[in-house]
């Protein structure tokens, strides 16, 4: 350990957030901490953006889907559905996915940024 | 025959030691063991995950499905990939941050209810045991038809390598093993499928593989192995030596009208250009791709939702699935790995119907002799003469044991877990080593037991009870806060049992007809709504035994980790 203060290493952190935790007695983040009605509120409202987003995507999925053993049903055409099934719904499935994940990624930033009140 | 086919399984086998040697060397801890300590980026677990889903069923059955039913057998790869989408929206992240191993640790961290959780136990390890099951016997039968070995060899070689690789190195030195194998089996389907289409070219690209039914395209004397059952939907001309319906004909031309006719062993019919493909039923001979066929027959757009539910949903709870969500750092890496795998996992699935329509061109009489699973590995030599094809062939039967392989290690694991940690008394290494041997000596004794029955079922089967037992649990005790302990254990009993029953019921052979057998033999459109129902009603009947700790538990299991881990400190 060297004395000289010159070539000290200096621990370099992000900012402090503890102490903006105490500032202030009603902040969300402590709400959560010590599961007062508030805070389940605010897992609440996260979960419930949460469900919304996967309730959208999986309605798309239904639509997308759903219909089509009937279509082939009726029309009665096996090229299509050779096609259909055997390339053309794969990338919509990704992009559902990658879709679902941009938003599910969002809301919980939103949620960070709310209860840490940034 | 294939003189290359021997070389190639073993250099599969042996790479695959080497590779989960080479895991055994970083594999030290217990976690490291379960979980692989959790250190898993997402690109590698990514690959490892898509290499151990995509099984035997995948890489051989789809296209034998495809070749014996048609084009609507394609729903079951896309039923596969989008099971991944539906664990995504649902299920991914929290179960991630729920921070339990296994499914019965989910439901004991869930519930804090012992019961429930040893019934989840039960589900897992039967789940497993049926899935492994057809895995085993398509090893057999890709040794058998590719080196003429007895039936149950390919099997006991997977069975002895599985164990060997995940009691020595666990779930670390499996992550290797399964992503060296997710690129084997691409390989391995892709480079042939080039060669054959390219071949299919040079034919003058005929187009009849999309003709329904089926056509053959020249002569072919076609062999029946063993006795079957021919369904025929028109009129049929065909040259026949053997005996059928019990009248032996010697190269007499017969006329068989519609309808059912029994062939025995040994008959061979001999089919002109132009001749629909009849269809066959097996009775004892069962394949992956013979599954359930009757049923579809009778109400076929019945069938096909119920197949669609069955895989959408089943997904979820296959019990190799879900402990792999246990290996991400954390619940975004977990969602992220799950998209990768969509991606991995849908490009594979674009490969097995180009078997499938090939076959149907080229090897259409495999659907007649039983062993359309076989299409896959016969076709290059069928369809590329000499030395090229027997290679290409070689490649294929060592990707088709890579599917064999990876997707057993990762049942394994997933039984072994259960069983050393609910089984056997503790938990240390040396349990989950006697759980592996364990884990696998039950459906290698069935295998080698029963290879008669028709096992390719019990993938269809192994669906059917995830979707109606371990969807309605994951889903409802993830999403709802009043799901009690006697409702998770009504649900699971209610739905899975329901499903287990009617699908053991049709591979049993009950005598019934028409609709009816159409319900049994596809339970989920019933059994999943069912499971849930009676999760959701007993539930609320029973609201005095909701866990004391649901809301904390709920917060675990949704909020960013970022919240959670200053949460803590």
């Amino acid at each position: 350990m060297s004395q000289d203060p010159g070539d000290r290493r200096v621990v370099v952190t992000g900012p402090p957030r503890r102490s903006r935790r105490t500032s202030g007695y009603y902040r969300p983040r402590t709400e959560i901490d010590e599961q007062t009605t508030l805070g389940h509120t605010y897992v609440r409202s996260l979960m419930r953006s949460q469900l919304r987003a996967g309730l959208t995507v999986s309605a798309v999925l239904v639509l997308l889907v759903g219909p089509l053993p009937l279509l082939f049903a009726t029309i009665r055409d096996a090229g299509l559905q050779w096609t259909v099934l055997g390339c053309c719904l794969y990338p919509p499935l990704v992009l559902l996915a990658r879709w679902y994940v941009r938003r599910a990624e969002r809301n919980e930033r939103d949620f960070v940024r709310l209860v840490e009140d940034r | 025959m294939n003189q290359f086919a021997v070389p190639a399984v073993a250099l599969v086998v042996v790479a695959t030691v080497l590779v989960g040697a080479f895991g055994l060397r970083i594999s030290r801890t217990t976690s490291d063991f379960y979980v692989a300590s959790r250190t898993v980026g997402p690109r590698l677990n990514a690959v490892a995950i898509s290499g151990e889903y995509l099984s035997g069923a995948s890489f051989l059955g789809i296209a034998g499905l495809v070749l014996v039913q048609g084009p609507d057998m394609l729903w079951y790869p896309v039923g596969y990939t989008a099971g991944y989408l539906v664990i995504l929206l649902f299920v991914a992240a929290p179960l991630r941050r729920s921070g339990a191993y296994t499914l019965p640790d989910f439901a004991e961290a869930r519930l804090a209810s012992q019961p429930v959780r040893r019934l989840a136990g039960a589900f897992v390890v039967g789940v497993g045991w049926l899935y492994l099951l057809p895995q085993l016997q398509g090893a057999g039968l890709t040794l058998a038809v590719l080196t003429g070995a007895p039936d149950p060899l390919g099997g006991i070689i997977v069975a002895v390598v599985v164990v060997a690789t995940v009691a020595a190195g666990g779930m670390r030195s499996i992550t290797f093993v399964q992503a060296f194998q997710y690129w084997l089996k691409v390989t391995a389907l892709l480079v042939p499928a080039l060669f054959l289409v390219l071949a299919w070219q040079g034919d003058g690209a005929p187009r009849g593989a999309f003709a329904e039914p089926a056509t053959f395209r020249d002569h072919r004397v076609v062999r029946i192995d063993d006795r079957l059952d021919l369904r025929l939907s028109r009129p049929l001309d065909a040259t026949a030596t053997g005996t059928i319906d019990g009248r032996r004909y010697r190269s007499e031309r017969v006329a068989l009208a519609p309808g059912v006719h029994r062939l025995d062993r040994g008959t061979r019919l001999t089919f002109a250009p132009g001749d629909p493909v009849p269809t066959a039923t097996h009775g004892s001979n069962g394949g992956m791709s013979t599954s359930l066929a009757s049923g579809r027959q009778e109400r076929p757009l019945y069938a096909t939702y119920g197949l669609i539910l069955a895989t959408f949903l089943g997904t979820m709870g296959l019990p190799h699935v879900v402990v792999r969500f246990y290996t991400s750092p954390h619940g975004v890496a977990a969602r992220r790995t799950t998209v990768a795998v969509l991606a991995l996992i849908g490009a594979f699935y674009l490969l097995p119907p180009v078997y499938g329509a090939l076959g149907r061109l080229y090897a259409p009489e495999l659907s007649l002799a039983g062993d359309a699973d076989a299409a896959v590995l016969l076709l290059p030599q069928r369809m590329i003469p000499g030395l090229g094809g027997d290679l290409l062939g070689a490649l294929v039967a060592g990707g088709a044991f890579a599917a064999f392989l990876s997707t057993a290690s990762g049942l394994t694991m997933a039984v072994a877990g259960v069983l050393a940690q609910d089984v056997l008394p503790s938990r240390g290494v040396r349990h989950f080593r006697l759980g592996t041997v364990m884990a696998m000596a039950v459906p290698l004794a069935a295998s080698v037991l029963v290879g008669g029955l028709p096992v390719a079922d019990a993938v269809g089967l192994a669906f059917a009870v995830s979707a109606s037992s371990f969807c309605p649990l994951l889903v409802l005790g993830i999403w709802w806060r009043r799901l009690t302990p006697p409702g998770a254990a009504a649900g699971m009993l209610v739905g899975g049992g329901s499903a287990f029953v009617a699908v053991t019921a049709t591979m049993a052979g009950c005598p019934v007809d028409g609709t009816l057998h159409a319900l049994l033999a596809w339970p989920a459109l019933w059994s999943v709504p069912l499971g849930f129902l009676t999760m959701v009603l007993v539930s609320l009947a029973t609201p005095g035994r909701i866990p004391a700790r649901t809301a904390a538990i709920l917060a675990r299991f949704h909020l960013p980790e970022e919240v959670r881990a200053e949460a803590k400190g």
